[in-house]
């Protein structure tokens, strides 16, 4: 879906040839999002027929030239400016592990917990090293490789919230008085 | 080599129903050149461990070694002479005295460890430089923005021969570029041999570490693996 608003802002910049178009394109994300040729070339045809790029001839191929029409740069704009749909929560399989895990009986949740945050974590290393190297050459890829760590970063820190959470849920049980604990989590939250 | 070795080191606070056990055997060995972040919930004994490993506090049983010297049995002079040469601290809120300049904050440690002040001055002012920070050597603190707070900081922690840096949240209240550049100033001297320990409750700190110890009610329940090499992560098809 994004590939087609990569493709309008390079010809933002001004008109391309078709294989000037997959090298920059490639450039500017590669590293981060990988892509076959073909996708490049399909995505022009297609923003030509809408009416957001126009080319120079009717000759197929990497020689073609495109530039971007009025409607493109309105397309763009737009995309730019609408928020993606976050309002519902993804369905997240490690939260509904943690869910599971509390109901079982014999498994240390803690220990669960801290497998995936180990995990969360070396990932970041290994995010983080990667930016170490990459310096402040690339602006797009320090963009994107900040944007993994900080999902990362918020996963982790959710186990940290609930590693606590569950801790003191515990103790309130151990206390007999009338610590009940609510049976079902909240529909709300529950998607079909 | 290692520069800083915890051997079953175990911490108790106070006595009888009020004894708090903050540290509970814990085995660490940070080498030369290493940086080990120090990961856990606040309580979970990661202050303790720093304190101690800076022999600020004495454990409570255990081993401490610095540098090859056993710290416990040591005399007080010899500890105190062991933090002024070999163990460099950043703390969260930098802790500069804001009486002195930036280059004197930063040779302060050499200044009290006997070396004389215009050699002092200049080990600081090279230190400053090193950090990006030399045109602002005579500044005083609060004449300085709080990241260039943190890189004096940093600079006095390293300052002259030290051999371990202890930081204790050291990106404190600043913010995630600042963050990340703390990070990086600590790890260009852990390059140039100086073991790191960082302790903080912050994941993206700590992965800049070559590795991560997770503890929990005062005991080294985890740790991260080695590092892979950075290609692992772009390899095709992920």
């Amino acid at each position: 879906m994004s590939v087609r608003y990569a493709l309008l802002a390079l010809l933002s910049e001004g008109p391309k040839y078709g294989h000037q178009l997959r090298q920059e394109f490639e450039a500017r994300t590669g590293e981060v999002w990988p892509l076959n040729v073909g996708q490049v070339y399909t995505t022009l045809q297609r923003l030509e027929r809408g009416g957001l790029v126009e080319s120079d001839g009717d000759e197929e191929g990497p020689q073609k030239g495109f530039r971007i029409t009025e409607d493109g740069e309105a397309a763009l704009a737009a995309w730019l400016h609408t928020p993606p749909d976050l309002s519902s929560p993804p369905r997240d399989e490690l939260v509904i592990k943690i869910l599971i895990a509390v109901q079982v009986r014999d498994v240390d949740v803690h220990e669960v917990l801290q497998t995936h945050r180990r995990y969360l974590v070396q990932l970041m290393q290994e995010w983080t090293r990667l930016k170490e190297h990459a310096g402040d050459r690339d602006l797009g890829f320090a963009l994107a490789v900040d944007a993994e760590l900080f999902r990362l970063d918020a996963v982790v820190r959710w186990l940290d919230a609930a590693d606590g959470r569950i801790k003191r849920a515990r103790l309130d049980r151990l206390e007999p008085a009338d610590g009940h604990l609510p049976k079902s989590p909240r529909k709300a939250l529950v998607r079909p | 080599m290692s520069v800083l070795e915890l051997n079953g080191v175990s911490k108790v606070y106070g006595d009888g129903p009020a004894e708090v056990r903050a540290l509970h055997e814990v085995s660490l060995t940070v080498d030369e050149g290493e940086l080990v972040a120090v990961m856990g919930p606040s309580g979970s004994g990661k202050s303790t461990l720093l304190t101690i490993a800076g022999t600020l506090e004495a454990p409570s049983a255990g081993e401490v070694v610095i540098a090859g010297a056993a710290v416990t049995g040591m005399s007080r002079n010899d500890r105190a002479r062991l933090r002024r040469r070999s163990i460099g601290y950043v703390f969260q809120n930098f802790n500069l005295l804001a009486g002195l300049t930036a280059a004197e904050n930063v040779a302060l440690p050499l200044e009290l460890d006997g070396v004389p002040a215009k050699v002092a001055r200049e080990a600081g002012v090279q230190a400053l430089e090193e950090l990006g920070l030399r045109e602002r050597s005579g500044s005083f603190p609060d004449e300085l923005s709080g990241g260039e707070r943190q890189r004096v900081a940093i600079a006095r922690a390293v300052v002259g021969d030290r051999r371990l840096l202890l930081a204790d949240e050291p990106s404190g209240a600043l913010d995630s570029a600042n963050g990340e550049a703390v990070m990086r100033l600590i790890r260009t001297a852990c390059r140039r041999g100086v073991a790191g320990v960082v302790v903080t409750h912050d994941a993206q700190l700590a992965s800049w570490a070559d590795r991560v110890v997770f503890l929990r009610d005062g005991r080294v329940v985890d740790q991260t693996a080695p590092a892979a090499g950075p290609e692992s992560l772009i390899a095709p098809g992920r």
